[in-house]
């Protein structure tokens, strides 16, 4: 199984040297594990360092950082917008970085960005520039939407040398084969898609969530559930199905987006996130102890 | 059966890999969700494609012949010929159905995504060459077919949006970015990811991810299969050169295809020079789509592959007068072609286009696309130049220029084009 793929990809470790950085899967230690993304600068440098840090105030067990890339290829219109408000406020990797370490929270933080900012990073050829530089910040892990399993190799390969995560995104479309190979390659947690689509906040949550999980079961490895999460509500039926974390983006990049347009001030909306982040993981939470036996269908 | 065993074999012994890559280039750089389907392609791809399962090939065969107007013709270009004093000819992709090389590919997609017992497709198009040919190929095999076009190529290419909403395609306008190709393919791509289960992504360029690239210039290379053996006929040789405009890249590719083994062919890819090859790192700015010539390396719509971008690695605007041209990406085949040598790439700007266009059009009576008038710019410039393009020169004809006489006239006016027609005259709303 998969013997194609480990090749081609050249990756110098195997399944069970896929350690990573211990921080990331304790972080969904005990279950109902909240998980924000946020736009690294939107809508500015300042303004982006109090909204992490109001996330990490109403609960966050990790954070994923997003580095802002011009071409957003799995992002819904949220997103997107975020994304161009960054590039516009001036939004670099070596920016990010620095935003990086100028935090000032306790939680693992996760790079998101796409592979291209990776691969053109600082003088190497290839992706290690960026992880080592990612490591030297105190990043724990990456999510790279445009990457899939079989070309990771290389980032692999310098995630393993630095002791980083690479976390992959499972598909409701993805099954079999392509399931254990990317299982072979993940570590930290596996970011469950919970809805085929772009991201953005929804109405409804998926059933496809639910199969998800279910063809997720036998992995030990942590489940965070993204895509569509909006409300503290949702967020307790997901981790009542079965996750061990919600990943909510568009949710609170909305709140953002509404205090640049309306030009309140940066603390009321880092206090409009922090509440909305205790709704989250609160709904996380009561879902998490919902789950009266495991074995409950 | 036969007919399998006469083209098909052969291509795919001279296909550069099974998996997708050429040399450094290509790959599948996908969101996860998209993954299986193309898995799913990939299998449709060769099945239907390279081995004619149910006679695929040939029902292609037959509709690109009966429904689309092939074989064109590769002509002469007597006054051409003279100006330079070479024997130019002109491989007329004009004269596909549609108006330019696009149906051979649109029509080969269509065709599969119904052998696929796919529903509906879904495309993207910048000059909007791409959005006509599905558009009619979908309304010739009886598919829902929505089409997704940067505003500012909806505003500059307005009679191919209504060329398409005509043959009952859905147009969306894309509000992103500068609104053209790259925005395009982005939103394209989201909306596959949306519907990927019963939808196919009918790709109009040999970009994207694997077996994208590759079943595109299959689909294009009946272009330089047919003029190969049609030079043989014409000429008792092959010609010195081809010269193709190179955007995406498909009838870059397709033209040159068969040529590729034959060593004493000299390929020139043309591309957009745009008002300068000067980029405007700060503004985020290439004012071409040179990215052949100027670019580099890296990951970008599913492919790694040449780009113009910063050194940050983010994808810089592209401009060209030509919205075909206009985009910041290339083939991952064609930038592996010229890192090997086999490829010349060179630039022509939008003024040295717009000439060559109105020098088509008088010395010939073929109006050509704008893409298509870089080709011609370059001919020129080469001749000019004293450049030993060889003595027997085919230029392909990629398309005709109908949608852009809006676009020429005002940009001839602007820069005051001696070789233009005067059009003044005809100017509304100018009183008298």
């Amino acid at each position: 199984m998969g013997d194609d793929a480990a090749d081609a990809a050249g990756a110098s470790g195997s399944a069970d040297s896929r350690t990573g950085t211990d921080a990331t899967a304790t972080a969904f230690d005990g279950g109902g594990a909240f998980v924000p993304y946020l736009a690294v600068g939107d809508p500015t440098y300042e303004a982006s360092l109090e909204y992490v840090e109001a996330l990490a105030r109403g609960g966050a067990d990790l954070i994923e950082l997003g580095l802002p890339f011009s071409e957003p290829m799995a992002e819904g219109p949220t997103i997107q917008g975020a994304v161009t408000r960054a590039l516009e406020a001036g939004m670099t990797p070596d920016r990010f970085f620095e935003f990086v370490s100028e935090l000032d929270v306790d939680v693992p933080l996760v790079c998101m960005t796409y592979y291209n900012l990776i691969y053109q990073y600082g003088s190497s050829d290839g992706p290690r520039s960026f992880v080592e530089r990612a490591a030297e910040v105190g990043l724990e892990g990456f999510v790279v939407p445009d990457l899939p399993a079989e070309e990771a190799g290389p980032l692999r390969e310098a995630c393993d040398e630095f002791g980083l995560d690479l976390i992959f995104i499972v598909a409701p479309t993805t099954r079999g084969d392509r399931l254990e190979r990317m299982m072979e390659r993940v570590s930290g947690y596996v970011y469950v898609q919970a809805r085929l689509g772009a991201t953005g906040a929804r109405e409804d949550v998926s059933d496809q969530t639910g199969e998800s999980l279910e063809r997720l079961a036998d992995w030990e490895i942590p489940k965070a559930v993204g895509f569509g999460i909006k409300t503290g509500e949702h967020a307790e039926r997901i981790a009542a199905a079965g996750a061990d974390g919600i990943i909510v983006g568009s949710a609170l990049v909305d709140i953002v987006a509404e205090g640049h347009e309306d030009d309140r001030p940066v603390e009321e909306t880092a206090d409009r996130l922090a509440e909305k982040a205790r709704e989250l993981k609160a709904g996380a939470t009561r879902g998490a102890e919902s789950l009266p036996e495991p074995e409950h269908p | 059966m036969s007919e399998t065993e006469r083209g098909r074999e052969g291509e795919r012994t001279d296909r550069t890999t099974a998996d997708g890559q050429f040399g450094r280039y290509g790959g599948q750089y996908v969101p996860e969700a998209l993954m299986p389907a193309l898995e799913e392609l990939e299998d449709a791809y060769e099945r239907y494609v390279l081995e004619n399962e149910d006679g695929f090939m040939d029902e292609f065969e037959r509709r690109i012949r009966d429904f689309g107007g092939r074989p064109t013709p590769l002509g002469r270009a007597d006054r051409l010929s003279e100006r330079y004093d070479s024997e130019i000819y002109l491989k007329r992709e004009d004269l596909v159905h549609g108006g330019a090389h696009k149906l051979n590919n649109a029509l080969g997609q269509v065709l599969l995504a119904k052998y696929m017992g796919k529903e509906r497709v879904i495309a993207e198009t910048g000059a909007g060459q791409h959005g006509t040919a599905t558009a009619m190929a979908a309304a010739h095999l009886d598919m829902p077919c929505e089409v997704y076009m940067g505003r500012t190529d909806v505003n500059r290419q307005r009679p191919n949006v209504f060329r398409m909403r005509i043959n009952g395609a859905e147009v969306n306008p894309v509000d992103i970015g500068r609104g053209t190709l790259k925005e395009a393919i982005s939103e394209t791509m989201r909306e596959w990811s949306r519907t990927v289960e019963r939808t196919h992504y009918v790709i109009g360029s040999v970009v994207g991810p694997h077996p994208f690239p590759a079943m595109v210039r299959d689909f294009q290379a009946v272009i330089s299969e047919e003029a190969r053996e049609q030079a043989r006929e014409q000429l008792g040789s092959l010609p010195d050169a081809v010269v193709s405009c190179a955007g995406g890249g498909s009838n870059t590719m397709g033209a040159f295809h068969h040529f590729v083994p034959d060593d004493s062919v000299d390929l020139y890819a043309v591309e957009a020079g745009g008002s300068s090859l000067e980029v405007d790192e700060e503004a985020g700015v290439a004012p071409n789509s040179a990215t052949l010539s100027t670019g580099d390396e890296g990951v970008l719509h599913g492919a790694r592959t040449t780009l113009l971008q910063d050194s940050d690695g983010q994808i810089m605007e592209s401009h060209s007068v030509s919205a075909g041209l206009d985009y910041s990406g290339v083939g991952p085949e064609l930038a592996h072609l010229v890192d090997e040598g086999r490829v010349t790439p060179v630039t022509v700007d939008d003024t040295a286009a717009l000439e060559a266009f109105h020098r088509l059009s008088t010395d010939e009576g073929i109006i050509p696309a704008l893409e298509t008038s870089h080709a011609f710019g370059y001919l020129h410039e080469a001749f000019e130049s004293g450049e030993d393009l060889g003595e027997t020169v085919v230029v392909n004809v990629s398309g005709r220029g109908d949608k852009d006489l809006e676009t020429v006239i005002e940009e001839t006016e602007k820069r005051g084009l001696e070789s233009a027609p005067d059009m003044s005259v005809f100017e509304t709303g100018g009183g008298i």
